[in-house]
């Protein structure tokens, strides 16, 4: 381009002189006037790197009657108008308005949407979340969680003995048990009539595209180590995982596997994308009520994991008190109950059990509810990994879900 | 000379600079928006790009450094989402195109008689913009799953083999990725044809150009701004979308493009620097190739 003469007219000219000159005056500014260093200096402090351990919101649930409540899917008691009774309930008996929200479909991505605020120690929009043992662990060890006043929660008398010390929350200090559950396998009895008994049988070539799996490692992996004879809550390395891992990336890259989710796999289900999975326990029951009967669940004959999901109240929450009230009242044998009949995970409260018997006699011999020994030493817990092999698996786990 | 008296007079530049100053006010919050949200976000994203892991640091725990290696890293592990990234979004956007074209032609010039037709038409396009991109997505994947009636019938008429699927493969990704951006591309290349006078197609016939003739140099040349407009519009987006390729939407395990790589990266990883060197390479890649297109289609002044 070559630039023109300017034009003879005097005014003219001075009017692109001056145009001429904002446009220095403009560009000086930006370079010059410090916006540089500002914006360095706003960007510094926007991503700290290792800071130091937020404090505790001060407490306002005396004049603040209102609870956020976080949780995953199908997780809670819920009528045919969308209402929460045991809820409503608790609405009714303490005046605290809860604002229930499904609002986790998986531990890490629900930690990756709030992990900034609770390292501020800002308010993440829930007073009480649950979550799984592995990342309240972490939550616990960053000092995301805030410490419970078990004062305020009488009923946690009631907790059952075997999870009274957890290695991560020694005397629960700061987190308590909502509901506990196995992962394991489910099908689709209509398309599946012969069922599943192992994981093995996931990987039938019948079922070619047909198979979804969950996007939590330790119950998809553990698994798949289980079915290869290890015994997942002992003393296992990389060897041992890597081999888990490589039988999925093959079920994977050869199409076996159609997909890899969160909770959402429920979706997969009902639309018949996927005709067998690896599955939680109670949501199975949730599925069958919700859209007609027919899928099955079962524990794999080589093992199934168990884990718990447990409150915590993030460290930026202004109403620890309010939540404290609910977890209390959810720790009463009739409310736990009532729960427990709905969700069928494995409730924590001792007690539900009588409690059951008394709304439906048949309640006390399901299994995935209120499993007996025999079932008990079916399944295992995933063992703690240390933070440098939490990163070194879930990277290599990541690897199959990104594909290649 | 005359320019050179003209700026030292006393009276006149007085007016000028008052204005500038005014200028400067109006322009005041425009500038502190994008130093704060553009500028600061961008250097942030640099800085942690650069970023090596704590020492002892427990997961998600980086320290400032100057790690350029990250970048090639990335490169190293994730060439086949880069690549795959912009080859959807080339394909999205060449069958966006196709479709829109005749679409936008029909309204802002076939219609143009009918205004009530034209106006309901361009309801219609935007129409699908009142609903959640989200929702409608979704809804996608129920109507394309398995068992549902397109799929079943499909496979009836054997136009698909038993066992395929539709859902979770790159086909259904694309699908996606050219329904949700349409309206972007058909939205320009209408304002472009709309425009157009019709007078010269009719010139043209007069001088015994047949309709392709006519078509390739008058209409395209003269509804190139709105090709242009609509293209950068669908591929850009396109380039980084991460919802349809998601799992949980149309995509599957072996469809992930960047954005989707970058999403677990810095939510499930907890490996911030890939992240964000993932992010500035497709900022950098889109600039590229967004440059080369715009100097090449010759239409500079679009941007």
């Amino acid at each position: 381009m070559t630039s023109r003469p300017l034009p003879q007219d005097p005014m003219i000219r001075a009017l692109i002189a001056q145009a001429r000159r904002a446009q220095v005056n403009r560009r000086t500014m930006l370079a010059g006037a410090g916006a540089g260093a500002t914006a360095l200096a706003l960007a510094a402090c926007s991503t700290g790197g290792a800071a130091a351990k937020p404090t505790p919101a001060a407490d306002k649930s005396d004049t603040d009657k209102t609870l956020n409540w976080a949780n995953w899917a199908a997780y809670i008691d819920e009528d045919d108008n969308g209402n929460y009774p045991t809820l409503v309930q608790f609405e009714k008996e303490t005046g605290i308005k809860v604002n229930y929200e499904v609002a986790v479909d998986d531990n890490n991505t629900y930690y990756g949407k709030v992990k900034d605020q609770l390292a501020l120690g800002q308010d993440i929009g829930a007073d009480t979340v649950c979550l799984t043992d592995w990342m309240i662990a972490r939550w616990i060890r960053f000092g995301y969680g805030q410490k419970l006043n078990h004062d305020n929660i009488p009923n946690l008398a009631n907790l059952t003995p075997s999870l009274e010390n957890p290695d991560f929350d020694p005397g629960r200090e700061y987190s308590v048990p909502w509901q506990g559950g196995f992962a394991g396998i489910c099908w689709n009895t209509e398309k599946v009539p012969g069922g599943l008994e192992s994981v093995d049988d996931l990987w039938n070539p019948d079922l070619k595209g047909r198979v979804g799996v969950l996007s939590e490692m330790r119950d998809t992996i553990g698994l798949i180590m289980l079915q290869n004879g290890v015994d997942i809550s002992g003393d296992w390395g990389d060897d041992e995982f890597t081999t888990a891992n490589d039988i999925l990336a093959k079920q994977v890259e050869d199409g076996q596997v159609r997909n890899i989710k969160g909770n959402s796999y429920l979706e997969d289900l009902k639309n018949e994308d996927t005709l067998a999975a690896i599955c939680w326990s109670g949501d199975i029951t949730v599925l069958n009520a919700e859209a007609g009967d027919k899928w099955q669940f079962a524990i794999p004959s080589a093992g199934g994991t168990i884990w718990n999901d447990n409150f915590i109240v993030p460290i930026g929450s202004p109403r620890k008190t309010n939540a404290e009230t609910l977890i209390n009242y959810y720790y009463e044998p009739e409310v736990a109950a009532e729960v427990a009949a709905w969700v069928n995970y494995i409730t924590p409260v001792v007690g539900a059990k009588e409690a059951a018997i008394a709304i439906d006699p048949a309640l006390a011999d399901n299994q995935l509810i209120f499993p007996d020994e025999q079932t008990l030493s079916q399944t295992s817990i995933f063992r703690t990994l240390t933070p440098a092999e939490e990163q070194k698996y879930q990277a290599e786990f990541q690897r199959i879900l990104l594909g290649s | 000379m005359a320019f050179a008296a003209f700026a030292t007079s006393e009276a006149q530049p007085e007016a000028p600079k008052k204005k500038s100053r005014v200028a400067f006010f109006l322009l005041l919050p425009g500038i502190l928006y994008l130093i704060l949200f553009f500028l600061t976000p961008l250097i942030s994203l640099i800085l942690t790009s650069l970023q090596q892991p704590a020492e002892f640091g427990d997961v998600g725990e980086y320290e400032y450094a100057f790690n350029w290696q990250n970048y090639v890293v990335v490169i190293q592990d994730y060439l086949p989402h880069i690549l795959r990234s912009f080859g959807y979004a080339l394909v999205a956007t060449v069958f966006a195109l196709l479709f829109s074209y005749p679409i936008a032609y029909f309204i802002g010039v076939k219609a143009r008689r009918w205004p009530l037709l034209q106006s309901l038409m361009l309801v219609l396009v935007i129409a699908p913009f009142f609903i959640s991109f989200l929702l409608r997505t979704l809804a996608w994947k129920q109507i394309l799953s398995d068992e549902s009636l397109i799929i079943t019938s499909l496979k009836a008429l054997s136009l698909l083999a038993p066992d395929a699927h539709f859902t979770g493969t790159p086909f259904a990704v694309i699908f996606g990725l050219t329904y949700n951006f349409i309206p972007f591309m058909t939205l320009p290349l209408y304002t472009a044809l709309e425009r157009l006078d019709t007078r010269y197609l009719e010139a043209g016939s007069d001088l015994y150009a047949n309709p392709f003739t006519v078509f390739r140099k008058i209409t395209i040349p003269l509804s190139m701004p709105g090709i242009v407009a609509g293209t950068l519009l669908t591929f850009i987006p396109a380039a980084g979308d991460y919802v349809n390729a998601s799992r949980d939407f149309l995509g599957g395990p072996d469809t992930q493009m960047m954005g989707n790589v970058i999403e677990a990266n810095f939510l499930v990883l907890l490996n911030y620097p890939a992240a964000a060197a993932l992010s500035i390479i497709l900022m950098a890649a889109i600039l590229v190739l967004v440059g080369i297109y715009v100097k090449r289609s010759g239409t500079e002044e679009l941007l």
